[in-house]
């Protein structure tokens, strides 16, 4: 039988320890509620971006139609008579974009085939790393880069007269550049999940490295492929100080890579730079133009991604 | 069987055109690889060869100026510190709490998976679309039209916040589960857990993630460029309600000068720019080699 001063210890010591479990829990739930609202903040900032570019340009379809927005090919809204055809902007925006996508899709697909099914393993480990730089790179300094060293190369190689000192080639070629370390990263991903067994196959029917490469592993990590190069694709879209810097401010319908145009993303820039009054039609454009260029790179992300998940279920 | 001195058979020379094949697209794979490393070199010669005769001390220490050779970045650099310095102390318990949320705490409920998505989704928003938020909620909401230090560090936050989500939960889910298991059969809530197992585990990991995440917001110009939208700046900001400059603004606006001689300018900012972002990047890459020990599974 206990005595009642050991009894009354362990009650004292019983109502310490659910003291400190009392406090743990709630400390536990008020990190819980903090932590929680650290990740609701990612969703307002979605909410927060839909809400301003639609608000901001409903003002502007107030006065334009959509209509007329989409499908006009004059962009003139610093001028009068104003015209607000956004398609020359999309039609600068895409020529840059399509270089850059030749441009990565050549030098990352080669890259990606070298690292993965002829580089040793040190090789490698010391090339991958040192591409990647390239991604890392500031884009001012990539738009410095297409201005002052791409840009007379081309002069050179076409001819003053022809390639304008403010063009979409060399803005694009650059940006190419740029995007080579994401294209030749992820579609290397997609060629090392391809299963040894498929390569062991077509070795032991005689088949050369490069047949194995082309034949074999590119059509089996062919969706990886095609995810990287829409991700990557997409980035040049959203891409700004380059095309800003180098491909010059003219909205200029046109497929000559030669000629100077203006991208989307730099005309936001140059209104944003100007003086032109908040809340006029004008200023509401960047806005609409925004707005455009938020649904092109999402709906190419969705796909991107999309692309991805159904290749890791092939193998996975 | 004596046929070695006769003509090649047609599969013979099938093979030779085969490993013909071969040996030619080596060498077209090998040219890619070179190609882009040329290209990294080609500018990192173009930059150096530009600049280096404009970069002295005085070029560190004076402002901006209308004659190039007075010219400095002493404005900007202090802005970048201001922007990265407050950025940092945003983005750390926000990016860090929502990967300790999404990997520790959440259950995989219909929220969370849309929390997840939607943080994979703004890592791709072009940086312009943050630049009109940062203008439209922080300036004119926010700020009654002030476009100061806070406003850019809170643009530039929610930019690299994706960034740092992914690869602060890319660090936790490194920490092998038995560690964790072995604290919750001592009794320990979740919240011990993470406090004292994971997030000592996962801290060299996140810092890597975040220091990498840091130097985008260093080397970023379009959102600030919409923010700041200042181009002459030369005065260090004093506050956060300050107005600011930021170096790679700075380097666009030399750029943009119709004279040649700020071109040199430019190329020398671009140097303090990139040593800038090699050293933040040396540092990451030095801290994952350092505490990437492998834990015995």
């Amino acid at each position: 039988m206990a005595t009642d001063t050991e009894i009354d210890t362990n009650l004292a010591q019983l109502e310490r320890v659910a003291r400190r479990r009392r406090r743990q829990h709630a400390e536990q739930l008020v990190v819980t509620w903090l932590l929680r609202t650290a990740a609701l903040i990612s969703i307002f900032t979605t909410v927060g971006i839909v809400i301003i570019l639609v608000a901001q340009s409903a003002g502007f379809f107030a006065e334009v139609s959509v209509w007329k927005f989409l499908t006009g090919t004059e962009w003139a809204p610093l001028f009068s008579p104003q015209e607000f055809g956004v398609l020359s902007l999309v039609g600068g925006t895409l020529l840059v974009a399509v270089i850059a996508g030749i441009v990565s899709l050549t030098l990352g697909l080669g890259a990606a085939v070298f690292l993965s099914e002829y580089a040793p393993e040190k090789l490698r480990k010391i090339l991958k790393p040192i591409l990647e730089v390239l991604a890392g790179i500031p884009t001012v300094v990539y738009g410095y880069f297409a201005l002052t060293f791409v840009t007379p190369i081309l002069q050179d190689i076409f001819g003053d007269d022809r390639v304008i000192v403010f063009n979409a080639l060399s803005a694009g070629i650059v940006m190419g550049l740029m995007i080579m370390p994401m294209v030749s990263t992820l579609s290397e991903d997609a060629m090392v999940a391809v299963p040894r067994s498929l390569r062991d196959a077509a070795y032991a029917l005689g088949a050369t490295r490069f047949e194995v490469s082309t034949k074999v592993v590119i059509p089996s990590a062919l969706s990886g492929i095609v995810a990287s190069f829409i991700l990557a694709v997409s980035r040049a879209i959203g891409e700004t100080m380059i095309v800003k810097i180098a491909a010059g401010a003219t909205p200029n319908l046109t497929l000559n890579p030669f000629e100077s145009i203006q991208a989307m993303t730099a005309y936001i820039v140059q209104v944003s730079l100007g003086e032109t009054p908040q809340g006029s039609l004008e200023y509401k454009t960047i806005f609409a133009v925004g707005l455009l260029l938020f649904a092109m790179t999402l709906a190419m992300n969705i796909i991107g991604r999309w692309v991805i998940s159904r290749f890791r279920q092939q193998y996975e | 069987m004596n046929n070695t001195n006769s003509a090649p058979t047609k599969r013979q020379r099938l093979h030779t055109v085969r490993v013909l094949r071969d040996r030619i697209f080596v060498v077209g794979f090998v040219l890619a690889v070179v190609a882009g490393m040329l290209g990294l070199v080609a500018l990192l010669v173009d930059v150096l060869v530009d600049g280096l005769p404009f970069l002295n001390w005085n070029f560190l220490s004076s402002y901006a100026s209308r004659k190039p050779l007075e010219s400095g970045i002493l404005a900007p650099l202090a802005g970048t510190v201001w922007i990265v310095g407050m950025t940092a102390l945003l983005t750390i318990p926000i990016g860090v709490g929502t990967a300790i949320y999404l990997e520790e705490f959440a259950s995989k409920n219909r929220l969370n998976r849309l929390i997840e998505l939607n943080i994979a989704n703004l890592a791709g928003v072009p940086s312009v679309i943050y630049g009109l938020l940062g203008l439209a909620v922080f300036v004119q909401f926010l700020f009654n039209g002030s476009r100061n230090v806070t406003a850019g560090a809170l643009t530039m936050t929610l930019l690299i916040l994706p960034i740092v989500v992914i690869a602060s939960q890319e660090a936790i889910k490194a920490v092998p589960s038995n560690y964790r298991d072995a604290a919750y059969a001592m009794g320990a809530n979740r919240w011990q857990v993470v406090k004292s197992i994971v997030l000592p585990q996962a801290l060299p990991g996140m810092m890597s993630g975040i220091i990498l995440a840091l130097s985008r917001a260093i080397g970023e110009s379009a959102p600030i460029l919409i923010i700041s939208s200042l181009v002459w700046v030369t005065f260090v900001p004093a506050s956060p309600d300050s107005k600011f400059t930021v170096l790679p603004l700075q380097i666009f606006t030399w750029i943009s000068q119709p004279q040649h001689a700020f071109r040199g300018i430019a190329a020398a900012g671009i140097i303090v720019l990139l040593v800038v972002l090699l050293s933040m990047n040396g540092v990451a890459i030095w801290i994952r080699s350092k505490y990437q020990s492998r834990p015995e599974q």
